[in-house]
């Protein structure tokens, strides 16, 4: 995350430099500057698209300072007429509880569920991804085969199917119906078994003529090795089980399982009620972006990547 | 399960070699199968299960209260078929109307996030500009955000007063009332030039109809509030698509480009006759993606509207939900959802084969 800051003056023409690829982004460009009125031009543009991405998250943040009837006469006013923290106090319990938002209890849930998800995907991807990579074992191919193929199927068609499936098992409307499902997912065992297979094979070998066995091998020798995916994939659970939406909808309906997305939306899609308690809602979607938004800022790296290694196919 | 032995792999290997690998194979079959168990259970129970099951209730009619494998509930054959494609009545002309919001979704939202991903990643990939990783992180954060907060968001801004139509008004321009407005775009653009009349259709568009919508309700276009939702998904998907782009125009070999330089091509020319082609099959990977994705929308329906107003921003997704969740019909939902599936499955199918046939290799984490 460098900015570009090789500011030299005139050079039309390219120098040969070191013809590395990390070189790339430092490199002076293969053509010349841009003449000056268009470099202004093209930087107002640029600043407005800029703008045009952050606004919304401005005007959400603001918003949540305002008092009701403020927000809905002064949409656009980048100040609170008069700041409250009324939409904050009420959403973390400290005045008289909003209601039906009851938001400590959607961010406990969301918790729970995010952090068993995370733990669970980033042991049993691994593991599953190791096996596809390494380990010889009768029908090994017909299964990554099943992978691939399950990767294809779209989440939102099994809406109502997932829900027979944990109606018939007496799981709807538990929390080990709402994360068993989510425990495993399929790019996230192919984003491990790709790094397996980079592993140069002569480490299990040596690993191997020391007499380790293959959990020891796995445990103690490649695991170590793949922390770079390792935090990819923390990361990637971690933001798609806090995001999960439709699979709690349709594998709960009481409240004491609502999470942030599924309690948010329910408060949020009551009809087209106008400009009622915007500056509650909005605080609340802020409040919900806030963990992912913390990560999204530390790792940028690993979402990156993670956006990249969809991409990648087998 | 016997322990498998050495298979002839492509690669040929020293017999010594081989005598090693052979004594690390204690039980490595059995291990094998221990370290994705996890995994069979999980995909299998949740993921192929459903669909087995799913299968069977879109035959019956089913209300979701007694034990549909029992054999209670009444087996009414491919009935549910029948009523939303051929039969006429409500339930096809719902299933329409949510196939053609769809495809008006998908058709307007495809083009516009690739174009934008396209344009935000040559800018970002230009090496002279200033603060470059500040605003990839910009265009990129909303891509990394709840689907539900982003939607919330959304309709605060496009209330019929809220920014978005104060923004407008400061250019004299009187906004719509957006989510309450299931006017369709074209109509209301060839009522505006006179060619139609939106209120009183006549003639082969009002006379002619597809199960059980007019040409001209066909025809109409995507909604306002549809709108809405187009430019929601734009906005949160460009910055994702962009990375896919920027690793793959990180991939574009530096000297081409430095020798088409020297050949004395110009900015435009360099961009249309070098970079582009290079990007083609990242291009073709970008559109099949946004293709299949943008047939499963559901999450800002179900916060921004629920198929209100007058149906327009009804899609097959969320019909699926609410026929089972809000009608108790979970036959009909779930021979929706079977619709749905088999739809983007194809979609799905397409891409992978496109993409074998091309070869590609698409741009690797750097």
């Amino acid at each position: 995350m460098t900015a570009a800051g090789t500011a030299e003056r005139g050079g039309a023409r390219p120098s040969p430099r070191r013809r590395d690829v990390r070189d790339r982004d430092r490199g002076r460009p293969v053509l010349g500057r841009f003449p000056l009125s268009w470099r202004l031009v093209g930087y107002a543009a640029v600043l407005g698209l800029g703008l045009l991405y952050l606004l919304p998250f401005v005007l959400q943040l603001v918003t949540g300072f305002k008092t009701d009837p403020d927000a809905a006469t002064h949409p656009l006013a980048l100040l609170p007429a008069t700041p409250t923290t009324a939409a904050y106090q009420r959403l973390l319990g400290l005045s008289r509880a909003a209601d039906g938002v009851p938001f400590l209890r959607w961010l406990g849930n969301s918790a729970l569920i995010a952090v068993v998800v995370t733990a669970g995907r980033v042991l049993f991807d691994s593991m599953a991804g190791y096996a596809l990579a390494r380990l010889r074992f009768r029908g090994r191919t017909a299964l990554f085969g099943f992978v691939v193929a399950v990767m294809a199927v779209p989440g939102v068609a099994l809406l109502i199917p997932k829900f027979l499936v944990l109606n018939t098992f007496g799981l709807f409307d538990t929390y080990t119906g709402m994360i068993l499902p989510l425990l495993v997912d399929a790019a996230g065992i192919f984003i491990m078994k790709q790094f397996f297979e980079s592993v140069p094979r002569e480490v299990e070998e040596a690993a191997r003529v020391d007499g380790a066995g293959v959990f020891r091998i796995f445990w103690s020798v490649v695991l170590p090795m793949a922390r770079p995916a390792l935090i990819t994939l923390t990361i990637l659970s971690f933001q798609g089980s806090w995001n999960e939406f439709t699979h709690f909808l349709v594998s709960t309906q009481s409240g004491q399982y609502e999470t942030l997305t599924t309690g948010l939306a329910r408060f949020v899609s009551g009809g087209l009620g106008g400009g009622t308690q915007y500056p509650l809602k909005l605080a609340a979607a802020l409040l919900s972006t806030v963990p992912v938004a913390a990560l999204f800022f530390c790792f940028q790296r690993y979402f990156v990547n993670g956006a990249n290694a969809g991409a990648v196919k087998e | 399960m016997s322990i498998r032995t050495i298979r002839a792999s492509g690669i040929p290997r020293t017999a010594a070699k081989a005598r090693t690998r052979r004594a690390g194979l204690r039980g490595e079959g059995a291990w094998g199968w221990l370290f994705v168990s996890p995994m069979v259970l999980v995909l299998g129970l949740f993921l192929v299960l459903p669909i087995l099951m799913a299968l069977w209730v879109s035959l019956l009619h089913w209300d979701g209260q007694s034990n549909p494998f029992s054999g209670q509930a009444d087996f009414v054959g491919l009935d549910n078929y029948r009523s939303l494609l051929t039969q006429e009545g409500l339930d096809r002309t719902l299933f329409a109307t949510s196939l053609r919001n769809n495809a008006y979704y998908v058709l307007l939202t495809v083009p516009l996030q690739t174009l934008l991903a396209l344009g935000l990643a040559l800018i970002v990939n230009q090496r002279l500009l200033r603060g470059r990783g500040a605003l990839r992180t910009t265009f990129f954060f909303p891509s990394v955000t709840s689907s539900i907060a982003v939607s919330t968001v959304f309709l605060f801004l496009f209330q019929g007063s809220g920014a978005v139509n104060s923004l407008l008004s400061w250019i004299g321009v009187k906004g719509p009332n957006w989510f309450a407005d299931p006017r369709g775009v074209l109509s209301v653009i060839l009522g505006g030039l006179g060619i139609v009349d939106p209120e009183r259709p006549t003639g082969m568009l009002a006379d002619h109809s597809a199960m059980g919508l007019s040409w001209f309700e066909w025809l109409s276009g995507p909604s306002v509030a549809m709108c809405t939702l187009i430019l929601l998904a734009v906005w949160t998907t460009s910055g994702s698509f962009m990375l896919i782009f920027l690793a793959a125009l990180q991939n574009v070999p530096r000297e081409l480009e430095e020798s088409a330089a020297m050949e004395g091509v110009n900015r435009r020319q360099l961009l249309w006759h070098v970079t582009l082609p290079a990007l083609r099959p990242v291009l073709f990977l970008v559109l099949t993606l946004g293709l299949i994705s943008t047939w499963q929308v559901f999450d800002q329906v179900y916060v921004m509207g629920q198929g209100t107003p007058g149906n327009t921003t009804l899609t097959p997704a969320f019909l699926s939900y609410s026929a089972g969740f809000d009608n108790a019909d979970f036959g009909q939902g779930s021979a929706i959802a079977f619709i749905l599936l088999a739809l983007i499955l194809v979609l799905t199918a397409f891409q992978r084969w496109a993409l074998r046939e091309r070869g590609v290799r698409t741009g690797r984490n750097r």
